[in-house]
């Protein structure tokens, strides 16, 4: 009986993992698709930051990556073996996300100052939004890890 | 550009015709010898075919004189140029695994012969993913930092050498951090994870760099087109970082921590002898 409770923690928490960092690439790729790209509200490149940021944001940009493919293949693992926890994989995915956004908004933007979200003259409505969104996906990530029903005993 | 360089541009032909005519035996002895090992008994699965293939349709493609001119007209086609023959192009050829289709099909002692020539150490050196990525990723800072690019432009040779090496250092790298190839001393994937995620970053930063900066220089392209072939290397390199980042995950073989992968068939030299 404790062995397979273990196991099952395990396969879990592994998906709560893989789930995490599949959130982070996808807040990433969403960053850079939506606000780069079709916005244009922050720029590729702002011009502000010497060649020191550049590179700080070229290795962030290139853990993205790597967990976005580690993400997505520990997911594809865990559905081949038949052992994928939805709701875990989910709970995961948004705190991986919230997570991530909440580090973009206090750290990135605010610590670092890469980039801010757009130029205009009032930033705090812009800053209350994105920071608000992140504590949202952290709470819908942490509701998620919360058990559907309460245990019975078999 | 002057008109002389124009001229010997347009007198390549032959050289381009070559590197056609030699892309497509590669692709035909690659099939032979596929088909020779399916009906000998051993298999080869058919997919491995049709990536080899794309990798070289790929290559025809990047060498066609109208992706030639369309490359000496406009940077952007540079960029669509060099992303096929150095990052496109080796992910199909090395998913076809080509050294291994040889091993394969190879006598078990020519196969030998082969592994103890892919593992000497000029070689085991040279496929290591550091100096795989050095040779990939410093040639880019090179070119296009430095005027080099602005004289291969006017150069048909030096640049058609430019991009023997992309398709060399690409084909290099590619194959070190995904090859399937069972070599002793390949390093683990965390390594080559770790190889590929310094890859991708300096790949990011040069993108990035060229942009803000508007390099490569001493060329006659206006800003807004070397920040678009900036953009262009940049997303496009990232896409083909992705690509082999989820190869390389999905192809490791599930192991716990301090376990070794074992391979189809190691062949190493110490076991042997004893």
């Amino acid at each position: 009986m404790k062995s397979s409770a273990s196991v099952s923690a395990s396969l879990a928490s592994r998906a709560v993992r893989s789930g995490a960092l599949l959130g982070i690439g996808a807040v990433a790729a969403v960053d850079e698709i939506i606000f780069h790209q079709l916005l244009a509200w922050h720029h590729f490149y702002d011009g502000s930051t010497g060649t020191i940021g550049i590179l700080t944001d070229g290795l962030l940009h290139a853990g993205e990556l790597i967990a976005l493919a580690l993400g997505s293949v520990g997911l594809w693992r865990l559905r081949d073996a038949g052992s994928l926890s939805k709701r875990h994989a989910w709970s995961g995915f948004f705190l991986g996300a919230g997570g991530f956004q909440l580090f973009d908004g206090l750290i990135v933007h605010k610590v670092l100052k890469f980039h801010q979200i757009r130029y205009v003259d009032n930033l705090l409505p812009y800053d209350l939004a994105w920071n608000g969104a992140a504590l949202c996906l952290l709470w819908v990530g942490l509701y998620l890890t919360k058990p559907l029903t309460p245990r019975n005993p078999a | 550009m002057n008109v002389n360089a124009h001229e010997h541009w347009a007198m390549t032909g032959e050289v381009e015709i070559a590197v056609q005519v030699l892309l497509l035996l590669a692709a035909l002895g690659y099939s032979i010898t596929a088909r020779r090992l399916r009906r000998s008994g051993q298999g080869w699965a058919g997919w491995q075919d049709v990536s080899f293939w794309w990798g070289i349709g790929l290559l025809a493609y990047a060498n066609l004189p109208a992706t030639m001119a369309w490359a000496h007209r406009d940077i952007e086609g540079h960029m669509v140029q060099h992303l096929l023959v150095g990052m496109y192009a080796p992910i199909f050829l090395v998913l076809g695994a080509p050294v291994l289709l040889l091993l394969k099909a190879m006598p078990v002692r020519r196969a030998r012969v082969l592994v103890r020539l892919l593992s000497v150490p000029f070689i085991r050196w040279l496929s290591h993913p550091i100096v795989a990525m050095t040779l990939n990723i410093g040639g880019m800072f090179v070119l296009y930092l430095t005027p080099l690019f602005a004289r291969t432009m006017a150069n048909p040779l030096a640049h058609g050498l430019v991009h023997l090496h992309f398709l060399l250092a690409g084909f290099l790298f590619t194959w070190a951090i995904v090859g399937r190839e069972p070599l002793p001393h390949r390093p683990s994937v965390q390594t080559r994870a770790f190889v590929l995620f310094l890859s991708a970053a300096a790949h990011a930063f040069l993108g990035k760099y060229l942009y803000a900066q508007g390099l490569p220089s001493h060329t006659a392209f206006s800003d807004e087109a070397l920040r678009a072939a900036a953009k262009t290397m940049y997303y496009w390199g990232d896409l083909s970082e992705l690509i082999l980042a989820l190869i390389l995950f999905a192809t490791a073989p599930a192991v716990r921590r301090g376990q070794r992968p074992s391979t189809p068939f190691s062949i190493s030299r110490r076991k042997n002898v004893s």
